[in-house]
């Protein structure tokens, strides 16, 4: 099989950082604060490297629509293994508004000039927690589409993906082409090797631009404020398990 | 200003969230039509036909609805979403999976996981896993919404909407069933439980984890999580994971044993009504979250918990 993975993955806040909101409260705090690859879509990096590993796929290629900046997760998913990178470049203002549907709309615009086999991504970036870019991009190509992957099996023109979906497991047969988003239990992404790293310097990164591909990324949705959540705050100490039961049956009367 | 409210269920019953998703619905409207799409599925559709707040209910009833495929659900969707200026599912895997599809093909963005109402066109949505609030004014016309069901009310009954039938569009024919293997658990699922019981490192290891913590949980009916250092360490499954990377909860009472509180793992829990914990270290961070902390040796501490309850 010939086949060609397109890996699309977003840089995001890195998982460990406690973000901030900015004092107007109009977004978090992304300056000074490290930024790192989804991790969901580390995972779909490694998923892919795995198949042409195991010789079902020949070429993986990765994409992010973003900043210049966005140019440090490319090259650390050329590190994990992947062929050749894509910068489908915005500028700041562009990349804050940059929402699902339009990226959705970039990579099938994409989708068309390279021609994959399968699609993997992160089920949701952990920033806006959307979940949808995956879905939308398998609606729009008009391909099926198994969201929530623990587990990937390439045979005879379908993908046989287990599922994780509440309650349980489910294992779908799709017909390829086809869209699969990640979830945790996939794999267990590799350390980048520091020979890697240098081979990925060397790797190709081409660069795109939004209007390019002829796509709309206007925004659909406004932000209109970023607030903190209702702050939690400590409560008390009870000495023995006794005060506890008693707090938990007569003050919140949760049991 | 038309509502359409997509139902979970299992053919034969409502799963809990769809009563959720028509509270919010009718935060948007006076009344809502609910969509029924499966195979022999006229139970379920009864149910939905007895909740207080329907309209219509829709029925969509095919064999390859049996199974709940994006394809075909997104398609039914959007072949009756004519008239509708909300269409709204629960941010369920189940919702998650097709509803993006759904706002795709109207080319209209997806509105995810709302946790308020604030007016007919904006909306609150927890963004970094719930430690920010983004509230979003839609600029659509047809507004795609899944539904945060922790955050609303349970629909109550006393309706009795009448049942329609609807034509589904034929098969997409392109994904198959393999196999579902659903948990046989008695227990509650994590993501929906009133009550969570969670373990963290300082349960040492996956047996004890199960001796201290799985009789709490069967005595109070409460769903097991764990700390991702717990999952990481081999103690349970990936799919006990609460936090960022795993499960969000917000239950009525969520119990944290032997857990820091990591950010990661806050991220996942800090939404819930009472939060107890249980650590021997009186300066783990989980204290500045819980509203009872007890600090002690948990292997004394939750077999007396246990007892007294």
């Amino acid at each position: 099989m010939s086949m060609k993975i397109l890996v699309p993955i977003k840089r995001v806040v890195d998982y460990n950082v406690k973000i901030r909101v900015k004092a107007d409260n109009s977004a978090v705090e992304l300056d000074n604060v490290k930024m790192s690859m989804n991790p969901f879509d580390e995972i779909a990096v490694e998923e892919a490297v795995r198949l042409k590993e195991a010789g079902v796929a020949v070429e993986v290629v990765v994409v992010t629509c973003g900043i210049a900046a966005a140019q440090d997760i490319l090259r650390s998913a050329l590190a994990l293994g992947a062929d050749r990178a894509i910068l489908v470049e915005v500028d700041v203002a562009q990349s804050e508004t940059l929402q699902p549907l339009a990226v959705a709309k970039l990579l099938k615009a994409l989708v068309g000039q390279e021609q994959p086999g399968l699609v993997i991504c992160g089920k949701q970036a952990i920033d806006d927690d959307a979940n949808q870019t995956g879905q939308m991009l398998a609606a729009l190509q008009g391909w099926p589409q198994a969201t929530f992957a623990s587990k990937v099996v390439i045979a005879d023109g379908k993908a046989t993906v287990t599922r994780e979906v509440d309650g349980g497991l489910e294992t779908l047969a799709v017909t390829l082409p086809a869209v699969i988003s990640t979830d945790l239990r996939l794999n267990e992404p590799r350390y980048a090797t520091l020979p890697n790293i240098m081979k990925a310097k060397k790797k190709p990164l081409n660069i795109l631009t939004a209007a390019s591909l002829g796509v709309d990324v206007a925004p659909r949705l406004i932000t209109r404020s970023v607030n903190e959540p209702p702050k939690r705050t400590a409560g008390i100490r009870v000495g023995d398990v006794a005060q506890l039961v008693d707090k938990l049956k007569n003050e919140p009367k949760i049991i | 200003m038309s509502i359409l409210v997509i139902a979970e269920h299992d053919n034969a019953t409502l799963k809990a969230g769809t009563r959720n998703t028509l509270s919010a619905a009718l935060k948007l409207g006076i009344t809502a039509d609910i969509l029924v799409a499966g195979y022999n599925c006229q139970p379920a559709a009864r149910a939905a036909a007895s909740l207080a707040g329907v309209n219509k209910v829709k029925v969509a009833d095919a064999a390859h609805l049996a199974d709940g495929f994006a394809e075909n659900l997104a398609s039914l969707v959007v072949s009756i979403a004519a008239g509708y200026s909300y269409i709204l599912a629960p941010a369920s895997t189940y919702g998650k999976n097709f509803m993006p599809r759904v706002a795709a093909l109207l080319d209209v963005a997806q509105i995810s996981e709302i946790s308020a109402v604030v007016d007919a066109n904006t909306f609150v949505r927890p963004i970094y896993a719930g430690n920010a609030l983004a509230t979003v004014e839609s600029k659509d016309a047809v507004k795609v919404i899944t539904v945060r069901t922790t955050s609303f009310d349970a629909a109550g009954d006393g309706g009795s909407a009448a049942i329609e039938n609807v034509l589904s569009p034929a098969d997409l024919g392109c994904t198959t069933l393999v196999e579902r293997e659903l948990s046989v658990s008695e227990r509650p699922e994590l993501g929906a439980a009133k009550i969570v019981v969670s373990g963290g490192r300082g349960l040492g290891n996956g047996e004890n984890y199960q001796r201290v913590l799985a009789p709490l949980a069967d005595k109070l009916g409460a769903a097991l999580g764990a700390s991702r250092a717990a999952v990481d360490a081999g103690f349970v499954p990936n799919d006990y994971q609460v936090g960022q990377t795993g499960k969000i909860v917000a239950p009525q009472l969520y119990i944290a044993v032997g857990i820091s509180g990591a950010i990661q793992h806050l991220a996942g829990m800090k939404e819930s009504k009472v939060i107890v914990a249980i650590n021997k270290d009186a300066d783990a961070p989980i204290f500045q979250v819980a509203d009872y902390g007890l600090v002690g040796d948990l292997f004394e501490l939750v077999p007396q918990l246990t007892a007294a309850l």
